[in-house]
């Protein structure tokens, strides 16, 4: 699968990770928490509120527990955020979009 | 299936085999999608349960209330309950509609059906018999469902059902999936979406049903988007049954029993086990994958009472036939790791992958006869195992 090397600032400095070509990180392991409001810029979402960071902060803890993010209706259900408020932070696909900015791999739709 | 099998392997003294479930109505499932087009009806689709099991295995009617997975107890909704020493979880996935605002509202059976029932399929074969012009929108409101490959073929059998009434110029066929494509692996994505605009039927991606409007006509996405219809065809979210809920420790949050995916045994206690629609594990919900979860699931089963180390190795092996209209089907064969492919199933002589041929399509319609005679009594089909083959494949082009 092809990837692609971005330059991320934070305030620590410029950091250099792998994406991969749909935007996720390569390497969920380098992701850090300073790096959620540039990779939310990226996104299109301009302020990260704590709302924001409580969804990031589940999918980062589901991904270490199952080894997958959520899809957006388990998200809805256990997040403690409800669908409609989850596509009001994250225009446009909640589970894809929450996972690009907490560093973890696309989650894994059912065929 | 499982009872059978095990019936087989151990006698009346070695092994006492219980199967519960809520109703005598056996349904084959694959035929409600030929429903709504006249080509079969309830009565050919349904048997009673009891008549599917071996002698020896007792059959007990009733709904579960919950399952005590520290105590090994099944508590039934009549108040009783049966003690085990393994239990095998087979409830499947049940539809759960009333989890999209409107979808049950004003418009429902009328407008808007499903044809994942045979009461849905049955009043939808009504409705496209009396539709004489306009929009059908086709719509999966979200993953998982059962049979993923089934929203397709409705599309693919209602333009072959329009052209045949020589109505197809009057009616506008539309997809709607909340997939980023026909379909999530990419050589199979790419073949499906060149059929569907061959067949003039629009693909809407992306599109995360937030509501279904029954009255106006038209399903809103969670961002905003509108898609109309005059009638729509909707596959309603999924959940696992809902005693797994009221069961604590059993299930996820959609009800679903987290399994292993390489063993299936489940992730809350080593006597349990768990197969087919039930799972969680990362492979489509196919009476294929069921089938040949069976052969792994019995041998694990085996072991375990003897208290052998489990086998690791279903591989999540998925074959089945897409109804693509006018007699002709396609067959895709995939597992965990290994997308659809061209090729041959089971070797480089046999039926065509990913590719349409009228021997498929055979192959789909005799597949019922399989599924009654030879698969439910738990016996294999000759030359074809558990694992996923290779042989007859062609690998997918590396970019």
């Amino acid at each position: 699968m092809a990837t692609t090397t971005t330059t991320l600032i934070t305030p620590a400095g410029a950091t250099d990770v792998e994406l991969t070509d749909d935007g996720f990180f390569v390497d969920p392991s380098v992701w850090t928490e300073d790096m959620v409001p540039e990779l939310a810029s990226r996104e299109g979402i301009g302020a990260v509120t704590d709302s924001h960071w409580q969804v990031v902060r589940f999918m980062r803890s589901e991904y270490q527990q199952k080894g997958t993010g959520p899809s957006v209706r388990a998200l809805g259900k256990t997040s403690g955020v409800s669908v409609k408020d989850l596509y009001a932070l994250f225009p446009k696909g909640p589970a894809k979009i929450a996972a690009r900015i907490a560093g973890i791999p696309k989650p894994k739709g059912c065929i | 299936m499982t009872a059978n099998r095990l019936r087989r392997l151990y006698s009346a003294d070695e092994a006492e085999i219980v199967v519960v479930d809520q109703d005598d109505r056996h349904l084959y499932q694959p035929g409600l999608l030929f429903m709504p087009f006249g080509l079969t009806h309830v009565e050919d689709i349904v048997r009673p349960r009891g008549r599917q099991l071996h002698d020896g295995i007792s059959y007990r009617q009733s709904a579960v209330d919950s399952v005590d997975i520290i105590d090994d107890q099944v508590l039934l909704a009549d108040g009783t309950s049966l003690e085990y020493d393994v239990l095998v979880v087979a409830t499947g996935a049940v539809l759960v509609p009333e989890e999209t605002e409107g979808l049950t509202g004003p418009g429902w059976m009328e407008k808007v059906f499903t044809f994942y029932t045979p009461e849905g399929a049955a009043a939808l074969e009504a409705a496209l018999a009396a539709f004489d012009a306009g929009r059908v929108v086709i719509n999966i409101i979200d993953m998982p469902i059962k049979c993923p490959i089934a929203p397709l073929e409705f599309a693919f059998l209602a333009d072959w059902y329009f052209t045949e009434r020589k109505m197809r110029d009057r009616v506008q066929l539309t997809f709607v999936t909340p997939l980023d494509g026909a379909f999530t692996k990419p050589v199979a994505s790419q073949q499906l979406a060149g059929m569907l605009a061959e067949k003039h039927i629009e693909l809407v991606t992306e599109f995360n049903t937030g509501e279904v409007d029954g009255v106006e006509g038209k399903l809103v996405s969670y961002d905003g988007r509108e898609v109309p219809f005059d009638l729509a065809v909707v596959i309603p979210a999924h959940g696992g049954a809902e005693y797994v809920g009221r069961s604590e420790g059993l299930g996820d949050e959609l009800n679903f029993v987290p399994t292993d995916m390489r063993t299936l045994q489940s992730k809350a206690r080593p006597n349990i086990f768990v197969i087919g629609d039930a799972t969680d594990v990362p492979t489509s919900k196919a009476g294929s994958v069921t089938h040949f979860e069976g052969d792994v699931l019995v041998e694990n089963i085996v072991h375990f009472l003897v208290g052998d180390e489990l086998e690791a190795v279903f591989d999540g092996h998925a074959n089945c036939f897409i109804e693509t209209g006018f007699h002709k089907a396609l067959l895709i064969d995939f597992n965990y790791e290994t997308e659809p492919l061209t090729g041959h199933f089971p070797t480089k002589v046999g039926l065509p992958l990913l590719k349409e041929s009228r021997l498929n399509h055979l192959g789909k319609l005799m597949f019922q006869w399989f599924y009654w005679h030879s698969l439910l009594p738990g016996r294999d089909i000759p030359g074809i195992g558990a694992a996923m083959p290779t042989a007859g494949k062609t690998p997918a082009s590396v970019d």
